[in-house]
């Protein structure tokens, strides 16, 4: 843990990301014309914690309670067989479901596309959503299949050996996005 | 390779993870699609030497609903009648590409060997009078879904212990989960080594009752009787069956289990079999969510995620 610190450098801390959650509701607001008929969905564990808080600002700005839940996708992967089988996170749908609305995915880092894509079939499973979009706290790029983020905290450009960590204080004591070089090993 | 043969063999960690994983999963039968992706391409064969209703249906169910392919294969009417061993049935699917079996056995340790013969997992759908892990895994899913807890319980495991697989497993998972369990049953019907299990016995089921959280009726498994154990149906039911009277001694919160398939009137009345306080219906849709979580950390990954080695 302490040699990877060393070659850690927040790029975002506490404040930045309160603003980059901010302007991502207002966001939501704007291009759904007023977040009428949207509901979040974070993808465990962090992801759906930034849906919980994208949806609390949603209410503080325009008094609107958006339906906010969480899908895991671990049984949708298409890496499962690389890795020993590993706990499932939770899937809580709103009570009035997902059909006929504009589901918002919200992961923390956006990377090879690969989770969005095992979350795009999860959600198939579960309804039939008028339309999808995206948001995500990084674009760290890289990646290999067509998907693109429709709200963005931050664009990060990295290398391959880098390594994205999202610390959020409900789940890690604190709020920081980190960049971790991996040449130590 | 990894395999889940015996309860004993799950330690506290595994036992969670495979709690927990359900949990989750019970969330996708409520759902209208009620199938995941997660073993597509994968073959799993219920190999049954013995019949049995409502594990091979669970088996079969679970595997289904994770996508995986599932070979049914039942000794009445196979090459088993004509003389094949069990070895050679094995290497036959071990050659069609198993990646599990699931197989119930009559003889103990049947499921043991059969690990040592083929690469896949192995699953132990019940064998002999040995265990029947499962099982005490949708046992144990069952009380904490209705009681919120396992640690501290008092559970009563009431009846034929001596031809029972299902006690020996529950024995060893709840003791494993930090519950109690009291073995009620005549001397006759306790097996010989019961003073080495991880639990209390008792003769006299008045005296256990009022304790209990959980009491679990097992079936007098008339099939597996070779002698008599017990004077009569009769004197058996009156002593040991749970009857509408014992049932009111229970406190308020008390489940009553049944493994199931069930001797109405003779170890469970059939009042208390229906009463909103037997788990016995809930216990038959909990195995489904139990094996599907047993299938996806034997299957779903690169290597199993739990179970001893064999």
């Amino acid at each position: 843990m302490s040699d990877v610190q060393n070659q850690a450098h927040a790029v975002l801390e506490g404040p930045d990301i309160h603003r980059a959650l901010t302007r991502i509701a207002h966001e939501i607001l704007e291009r759904t014309k007023g977040a009428e008929s949207v509901v979040l969905l974070g993808i465990p564990t962090r992801g759906a914690t930034l849906a919980r808080r994208l949806a609390e600002r949603i209410a503080q700005f325009e008094g609107l309670k958006v339906p906010v839940g969480s899908i895991d996708i671990t049984m949708y992967r298409d890496d499962l067989r690389l890795r020993p089988a590993r706990p499932l996170g939770r899937t809580e749908l709103p009570p009035d479901g997902v059909d006929g609305r504009t589901v918002v995915l919200v992961d923390d880092v956006l990377f090879s596309g690969r989770t969005v894509r095992a979350a795009l079939d999860a959600l198939n499973d579960v309804g039939r959503p008028r339309a999808v979009q995206l948001a995500t706290l990084v674009d760290r790029g890289h990646r290999e299949l067509p998907i693109r983020a429709d709200y963005v905290g931050k664009n990060l450009p990295t290398s391959k050996a880098e390594k994205v960590k999202v610390y959020l204080e409900e789940t890690d004591g604190r709020d920081a996005v980190l960049l971790i070089k991996e040449e130590a090993r | 390779m990894r395999h889940l043969i015996s309860a004993g063999e799950l330690s506290r960690d595994d036992a969670l993870v495979i709690l927990d994983t359900a949990e989750e999963l019970a969330r996708v039968s409520d759902r209208s699609i009620k199938k995941l992706p997660t073993l597509r391409g994968r073959t799993v064969v219920n190999l049954f030497y013995e019949d049995s209703t409502r594990t091979r249906i669970s088996f079969e169910a679970a595997a289904k609903r994770l996508s995986a392919d599932v070979i049914n294969f039942s000794a009445k009417g196979s090459s088993v009648s004509k003389g094949e061993s069990l070895k050679d049935t094995a290497l036959t699917l071990e050659a069609m590409g198993a990646d599990a079996v699931v197989i119930r056995h009559g003889a103990s340790g049947a499921p043991h060997r059969l690990a040592t013969w083929v690469h896949g997992s192995v699953v132990n759908a019940g064998d002999g009078t040995h265990e029947h892990p499962t099982q005490a895994l949708l046992d144990a899913y069952s009380m904490r879904r209705r009681l919120g807890r396992l640690e501290g319980l008092k559970v009563a495991v009431v009846g034929d212990v001596l031809h029972s697989r299902v006690a020996r497993s529950n024995v060893l998972l709840l003791h494993t989960l930090g519950a109690e369990v009291t073995l009620v049953a005549p001397p006759t019907l306790l097996p010989v080594s019961v003073e080495t299990w991880p639990c209390q016995v008792s003769y006299d089921l008045d005296a256990v009752l009022p304790k209990s959280d959980v009491v679990m009726m097992l079936r007098v498994q008339l099939e597996r009787m070779n002698a008599s154990y017990f004077p009569s149906a009769r004197e058996y039911s009156r002593r040991y069956g749970l009857d509408r009277d014992r049932f009111a001694r229970l406190h308020d919160e008390a489940i009553v289990m049944h493994p199931g398939p069930m001797n109405r009137g003779m170890e469970i009345s059939a009042e208390v079999a229906d009463s909103p306080r037997s788990t016995i219906v809930e216990q038959v849709g909990n195995g489904v969510t139990v094996r599907m979580a047993v299938l996806y950390l034997l299957l779903g990954g690169s290597e199993p995620a739990i179970g001893g080695t064999a």
